[in-house]
């Protein structure tokens, strides 16, 4: 099956953003389908944006920032993370996988873990093939 | 409403971009895009005539948004906005797409890193779209500055902010400053004596007018932003009055309690009541209770029987200080790697195996044995075995360099060689002597007569097996020149320890918001050009806290930390981040989920009109009320949710 997914990367700007930036610095190659949009902090990712970026397409999206205890703002990881398990149930009643929503810790000295997150989500999503609301694709196994 | 108007400006960065990333398909596709007026491709955009061919065009198209398709905008974005507002546009009305970083240094196929470029390209145009201008806030910086640690980096730093008349605290943990530094013998490669550079250093920080000492004292809260922290600050309660120690010592000479000295890495002895060391500032002694007699019967008071000044004072209560300040310098210092769990070396087990900084006591005139090199049994050693990265450069411990054991072990060398005519062993990885004249001082170790042996020792055993190896301690290894096993039978052994993260590297990271590198030392803004700068503004780091790092380093480093704090302070003002959150009262309705939730308690609810409120002066911007709010009623400025929508679906193209 050709599928190249789709797939939105949520990264605070003081811990994973950073880290994605150290592994281009480095040289880390990883796959091209996760697409980086940057936020000040993991918990300003909230159900609209994650629900927003799968109707508009994404067939995945991860979710990343400091570790639990290095939040640049205290403790909004810890935030995201009961959205994110909050929302997981809400995904799989929608029809969509939970497995398509990802939270992940990204220090910014882990670069090596950005290329090694985004190469296993990707791998996963290809896994689950494309998200029934991406339109652009015509699945060749339907 | 204006007609938008865009412009969109790919940058080469040489062939950083170019070589993988199609920047002239870029262009042309970004030229596509809506509201986009003008998109061109050029070499370097960050250059001068980069940023001059966006400011013509802003002036000639009547740009009122601008895109830069480069590197991370944590690298260029205020270049960026700094030019458009020169041109007259807003500064914020701009937004970066990282196509270096993010995309042609991590995508090995052209064709889809040429792809992804597009599509951070678009994501971009599309988020500039609803870019709103923002107002750039100042606030007015308090010249006071914290700096907490009181080794030769916050020293250092302390006397180059005070020589401008500006209010220092420094904060000590321990009775005295002088940090490890004074614990030296030597220093190398000069072997000057370390004391004698240091102490007149730390009289001058007892003495200064615009230096406060706060020894014995440790930070427990700091809050606040760039230009105005507040830090409550725990003084420790010494049992001595301050303002009556005349410092004679004769409390300590009269103490009967003893206590293994903490200075002297438990080698040597001090009393319960004691100073660290001789030229301890301020030279005010402290009451050990764990040791006290007093403390732990109830009887004694000796000491207080002796102070003709009444300065003893058992009833003394720790103080909680608040201060204000505008910067912080963090500047804690390192721990020395206890080799204990290395258990084939023998630490804590077989006599006369030392750590690198035990040695440096042992060498020391004041130390536990006078400065004379001996063994236990107070004999001098005829042999010393000196192993390199012991904790360093081992993947089961720490994989850095620790930077200076090489060079300590060859000023170990020369004083051993100096005093007791020893024969002495290095058994190195490789030898590290990079800073100016330390080659020249390894050299001179080898006309000395040291035997450098290449390889790691893999045991130090007191087990013979042959007579002339019978009470010694033997350390085996193989010389990797030679692709011989070996056993050097030896006297002494120095272990080179590691310098590592202090033990509670992790809580200070915590209080003062700052992120550590994988090493465990805290991590600096930029590796290279804001080295002493942290993520949180306002907050820098100089000395060892920072990574391993030798005196002269770690001076250069305190005083670069000191001339940041200080063009902070001579400025008088410091811009804060204008996209913070805002609260639509219309929309509000006084849930107040978002007062629990805000980190500063920046959001309070106003009782009267039944609605929360953002103090904009605390609030940070992370989001998080934004994420939250029930209603909606909460904007972030820059992040709004049709800002992040438009860059959701430019980015799916």
């Amino acid at each position: 099956m050709s599928f190249d997914p789709k797939i939105i990367g949520f990264l605070c700007n003081w811990c994973s953003y950073r880290g994605a930036d150290l592994a281009g610095t480095s040289r880390v190659k990883y796959a091209p389908n996760v697409r980086v949009i940057r936020v000040m902090c993991s918990g300003r990712v909230n159900e609209i944006l994650i629900l927003k970026a799968i109707t508009a397409g994404a067939d995945g999206v991860l979710v990343s920032g400091c570790h639990p205890g290095d939040c640049h703002y205290v403790k909004g990881n810890l935030n995201a993370m009961r959205r994110i398990i909050g929302i997981k149930p809400f995904l799989g009643a929608m029809g969509i996988e939970p497995d398509r929503l990802r939270l992940e810790w990204i220090s910014a000295s882990e670069g090596p873990k950005v290329a090694e997150t985004f190469n296993s989500f990707t791998e996963k999503i290809n896994q689950l093939g494309p998200s029934q609301l991406n339109k652009s694709h015509n699945c060749s196994n339907d | 409403m204006e007609d938008i108007k865009i412009g969109v400006y790919i940058c080469h960065c040489g062939l950083n971009i170019a070589d993988v990333v199609d920047v002239e398909e870029v262009a042309k596709y970004a030229a596509t895009l809506p509201a986009v007026a003008v998109s061109r491709n050029y070499k370097f955009m960050c250059s001068d005539p980069g940023q001059s061919m966006i400011k013509e065009d802003i002036k000639e198209l009547g740009l009122n948004r601008i895109v830069v398709a480069s590197c991370s905008p944590l690298m260029h974005e205020p270049t960026f906005r700094h030019a458009i507002q020169e041109a007259g546009v807003n500064p914020y009305l701009f937004e970066m797409a990282n196509i270096r970083e993010h995309c042609s240094w991590t995508t090995e196929d052209h064709k889809d890193a040429t792809e992804k470029a597009k599509a951070l390209v678009s994501a971009a145009v599309r988020r500039v779209y609803y870019h709103q201008p923002l107002e750039i806030r100042e606030v007015p910086v308090n010249p006071n500055t914290l700096i907490i640690g009181g080794g030769i980096a916050g020293i250092q730093a302390a006397l180059e902010i005070a020589d401008s008349e500006h209010k220092v605290y420094l904060v000590e943990r321990d009775p005295s400053i002088g940090g490890h530094m004074s614990q030296f013998d030597k220093t190398f490669p000069t072997l000057d004596c370390s004391a004698c550079i240091l102490t007149p250093k730390m009289t001058s920080v007892g003495m200064h007018p615009y230096i406060e000492l706060m020894t014995y004292s440790e930070v427990e809260e700091i809050s606040g932003f760039v230009g105005s922290f507040k830090a409550k600050i725990r003084e420790k309660a010494r049992y001595v009055d301050e303002d009556k120690c005349n410092g004679c010592g004769v409390c300590i000479t009269k103490c009967p309690w003893k206590a293994a000295s903490e200075f002297d890495m438990g080698l040597g002895e001090r009393k319960a009541i004691y100073t660290p060391f001789a030229q301890a500032v301020p030279n005010i002694p402290v009451i050990d209770t764990e040791h006290c007699a007093y403390f732990l019967k109830g009887k004694c008071r000796a000491c207080e029987k002796f102070c003709e000044l009444g300065a003893i004072d058992f009833e003394q209560v720790d103080q909680i200080v608040e201060i204000e300040i505008g910067n912080i310098i963090v500047a804690t210092g390192y721990d020395s790697f206890d080799p204990t769990p290395i258990t084939q070396y023998g630490y804590g087990k077989l006599d006369n195996v030392y750590t690198g900084l035990e040695f440096e006591r042992i060498c020391n005139a004041v130390g536990p044995t006078n400065g004379k090199i001996v063994l236990k049994d107070g004999s001098e050693p005829k042999s010393v075995a000196i192993l390199h990265c012991v904790g360093s450069r081992d993947e089961n411990y720490h994989e850095y360099c620790s930077r200076v054991c090489c060079m300590y072990a060859l000023k170990y060398s020369h004083l051993i060689k100096e005093r007791t005519g020893a024969e002495v062993y290095q058994m190195y990885i490789d030898m590290r002597c990079f800073g100016k004249a330390y080659e020249e001082f390894y050299k001179r170790l080898c006309e000395e007569g040291v035997n450098f042996i290449r390889g790691k020792a893999s045991e130090v055993t007191d087990r013979a097996i042959n007579e002339d190896e019978e009470g010694k301690l033997i350390v085996c290894g193989e010389d990797t020149l030679l692709c011989k096993i070996i056993r050097v039978p030896v006297d002494m052994v120095i272990l080179a320890t590691a310098l590592e993260p202090r033990a509670d590297a992790a809580e200070v990271g915590k209080l003062l918001t700052i992120s550590r590198s994988a090493d465990g030392f805290f991590l600096e803004r930029h590796p290279k050009l804001d080295p002493v700068a942290t993520m949180t503004d306002g907050v820098f780091i100089a000395g060892c806290c920072q990574g391993p790092k030798d005196i002269p380093d770690t001076v250069a480093q305190a005083s670069a930390a000191a001339a940041r704090v200080l063009a902070l302070i001579s400025k008088g003002r410091v811009e804060l981040e204008a996209a913070t959150a805002v609260i639509d009262e219309e929309k509000c309705s006084g849930c107040r989920i978002c007062n629990l939730l805000c980190p500063y308690s920046a959001i309070s609810y106003i009782e009267d009109e039944k609605v929360s409120r953002i103090n904009e002066a605390l609030c940070k911007g992370c989001g998080t009320c934004v994420a939250a709010c029930p209603s909606g009623a909460i904007t972030h400025k820059q992040f709004t949710t049709e800002e992040i929508t438009a860059e959701i679906e430019g980015v799916l193209i």
